[in-house]
């Protein structure tokens, strides 16, 4: 992979990586701690919404955050051709082969 | 069948599982023992990683803690929680390109330094030492309390056992033994809450039957509801409001989702799979599984609290149910009658209150409180067992690894061959085992606490070095090691300071900006970021070799160049 290719790709990564980050910043940190209380004004069955995203709702989204993320780079790796990505890669080289390090 | 029969049946079961797959999965060489080879599938990954995660502190601890803190209780659920996407996304990956066998490996080798690697195994060691106390107490109550032998043996069988299987097999065995005790785990966690869910709204799922209406029998309403009106008709804090400042929810919450992050035995876990791929995917994997029982323990907290108000407030002494008397014998609960009237008054007013709950049995005991059948209450004894096991072996690996591999062969002797690095490997678990279970049934009396500062360590310590390591390709030794001793040194001192310097002034006022000694590790990990940032800065740029290593694992799939 060249080096122009290699910098776009990193890019993009970060791009992805930063914005999922900032959804999980805004369901945890925010709704489920800084605006926790406004939102349990607003009830569902026997919830209040930010209690109920507090202790069950954000853990959701993270499981999703991630499967996100999974598809997200898939895809990414296939548009940079990065297609070895998918085979075994060699178990780590032995103690005595790093020692050349 | 009684409980102690059921679970002798269980536990006899479970710990040969445990000990075949020891013997089927012998570890030959240091990269099966350090890494099972990296030939573990992402999906049995993921087990492994949530069962290694999970510990006693999760299976026993966590739903107590929140039926007594009520919403408060959410920084456990996130920060336990939402440290994963951090791991998913910022480690995870990268590590497993990068391909070697330790944390210590990682920050020697991007740090070209030795004295880099022996502050991380210092870390490692101390974090992961402070955790394993704790699991091996854990396994000591479960076994004194289900088959009534003293905490010693108890202690002593649960070392004998992960012993056998650490040492036998390493990582490899420790990885399949960990998928067995994932499924034993979360089934013997999962079937006590099912049941309780139908007993009390008729609904099965407990996620569901959480925010549901109460049966005719329990007197109707909405669950929460009737807690929050239960709660405050006795004095206690109503249960779906906070107590605590919402700024020091914030920053325990931050510091437990880093040191999630940043504990070496999750990361590690990471390194055993194929390829890079397969480490995001297991990450997720790993997520599902412990959501699982994350999104049921808030239910079980909150039918485990009402179960009890209502069984055991305003009851004459004399007509207490039998577990009540039987977890008496254990201490985990007391009675106390201060008014005279034969009568538990269990309130929130410390004076009048005449009932002591240790939070333990608000998971131990909750079937026997509900009234579930003999072999349920039993399976909480082999689910609490296997959770504590799993992550003692894990812990016990992290140990065994950066003495074997990192202190002695890249610190001290580099000359051994791998056979006797594999030797000393063996022996550093075992050193590792007897201490533990030494500490396991001499607790000291701070161990429990110490173990939620370990959360602190972790992300002080490890979180930024790693994460700056790859995603910042200036950063330098200097930088590195100036901000991991800040940070371990900064969050260390601030909890000695309010635990055990001066306990007097541990109460919000006395506090550094309101915040616990619990949620400082927030800070100390951006001390960490702020010094290192600053003295790379000012020191030489890393040379260019260490350069070349960090563009080459931010690409999966292309060999590492040297």
């Amino acid at each position: 992979m060249s080096d122009n290719s290699a910098q776009s790709y990193w890019k993009s990564n970060i791009r992805i990586v930063l914005s999922l980050l900032a959804v999980w910043f805004f369901i945890s940190f925010g709704c489920g701690i800084l605006f926790v209380d406004a939102l349990d004004n607003i009830r569902f069955g026997g919830f209040k919404l930010g209690f109920w995203i507090a202790q069950q709702g954000a853990i959701f989204v993270f499981v999703v955050l991630i499967f996100v993320y999974i598809y997200l780079m898939d895809k990414l790796d296939d548009k940079y051709n990065l297609e070895n990505a998918e085979e075994n890669q060699s178990a780590p080289r032995t103690s005595s082969e790093e020692d050349a390090a | 069948m009684s409980v102690q029969l059921w679970t002798f049946v269980f536990i006899f079961l479970t710990f040969g599982l445990y000990i075949g797959i020891a013997i089927w999965s012998r570890a030959g060489s240091t990269s099966d023992f350090y890494v099972a080879g990296s030939g573990v599938p992402p999906l049995a990954n993921g087990m492994a990683t949530a069962a290694d995660w999970m510990s006693a502190a999760s299976f026993i601890s966590m739903a107590g803690l929140i039926s007594f803190l009520g919403r408060d209780g959410t920084f456990y659920l996130m920060g336990w929680t939402g440290g994963y996407v951090l791991l998913a996304l910022l480690l995870a990956p990268y590590l497993r390109k990068f391909g070697k066998f330790t944390v210590p490996d990682f920050i020697g080798d991007r740090y070209y330094s030795k004295t880099a690697r022996l502050i991380a195994v210092f870390c490692a060691v101390s974090i992961s030492f402070v955790y394993v106390c704790g699991q091996m107490q854990g396994a000591g109550i479960v076994f004194s309390r289900f088959l009534e032998v003293d905490i010693t043996t108890g202690v002593v069988i649960g070392m004998a056992i992960v012993f056998f299987y650490a040492v036998m097999g390493g990582m490899k065995g420790i990885t399949y033994t960990q998928v067995a005790q994932y499924c034993v785990l979360i089934f013997a966690f999962m079937v006590p809450a099912i049941f309780i869910s139908i007993l009390m709204t008729g609904i099965p799922i407990p996620q569901i039957g959480f925010g549901a209406e109460l049966t005719e029998a329990f007197g109707g309403g909405y669950l929460l509801d009737r807690l929050d009106g239960m709660s405050e008709e006795l004095g206690f804090a109503t249960y779906t409001e906070g107590q605590r400042t919402t700024q020091d929810v914030f920053f325990i919450t931050a510091a437990l989702m880093f040191g999630t992050a940043g504990l070496p035995h999750v990361i590690i876990r990471f390194f055993t799979v194929p390829n890079v791929r397969d480490a995001r995917r297991s990450a997720g994997y790993a997520l599902i599984f412990i959501a699982i029982l994350y999104t049921t323990a808030p239910a079980v907290a909150a039918f485990a609290r009402t179960n009890l108000i209502n069984t055991v407030d305003n009851v004459e002494y004399n007509e207490v149910p039998e577990w009540f008397t039987k977890w008496e014998a254990t201490n985990l609960i007391a009675f106390t009658d201060k008014n005279g009237d034969g009568r538990i008054q269990y309130v929130g007013d410390p004076e009048a209150n005449e009932l002591d709950v240790n939070r333990d049995i608000m998971v131990l005991a909750n079937p026997e409180i509900a009234g579930l059948p003999n072999w349920v209450v039993a399976l909480v004894a082999a689910g609490a067992l296997a959770a504590a096991l799993s992550t003692a072996a894990g812990l016990l690996l992290v140990i065994s690894t950066a003495v074997a591999h990192d202190f002695m062969k890249r610190s001290f002797l580099p000359n051994i061959t791998e056979k006797q690095e594999l030797a000393y490997a063996r022996i550093a678990i075992f050193v590792a085992v007897l201490i533990a279970g030494y500490v396991g049934i001499n607790p000291p009396a701070y161990v429990a606490q110490v173990v939620a500062y370990a959360f602190g360590l972790a992300a002080a310590s490890f979180f930024p070095a790693i994460v700056l390591g790859i995603f910042q390709k200036s950063m330098n030794k200097q930088g590195a090691i100036a901000g991991m001793v800040a940070g371990f040194l900064f969050t260390a001192f601030y909890i000695v300071y309010f635990k055990t310097l001066n306990p007097a002034l541990d109460n919000a006022d006395g506090w550094l900006f309101g915040i616990s000694p619990e949620g400082i590790g927030t800070v100390g990990t951006l001390v960490n970021l702020f010094i290192a940032i600053a003295v790379a800065q000012f020191t030489p740029q890393p040379p260019e070799e260490v350069q070349k290593i960090v563009e080459d694992i931010r690409l999966p799939g292309e060999a590492v160049t040297q």
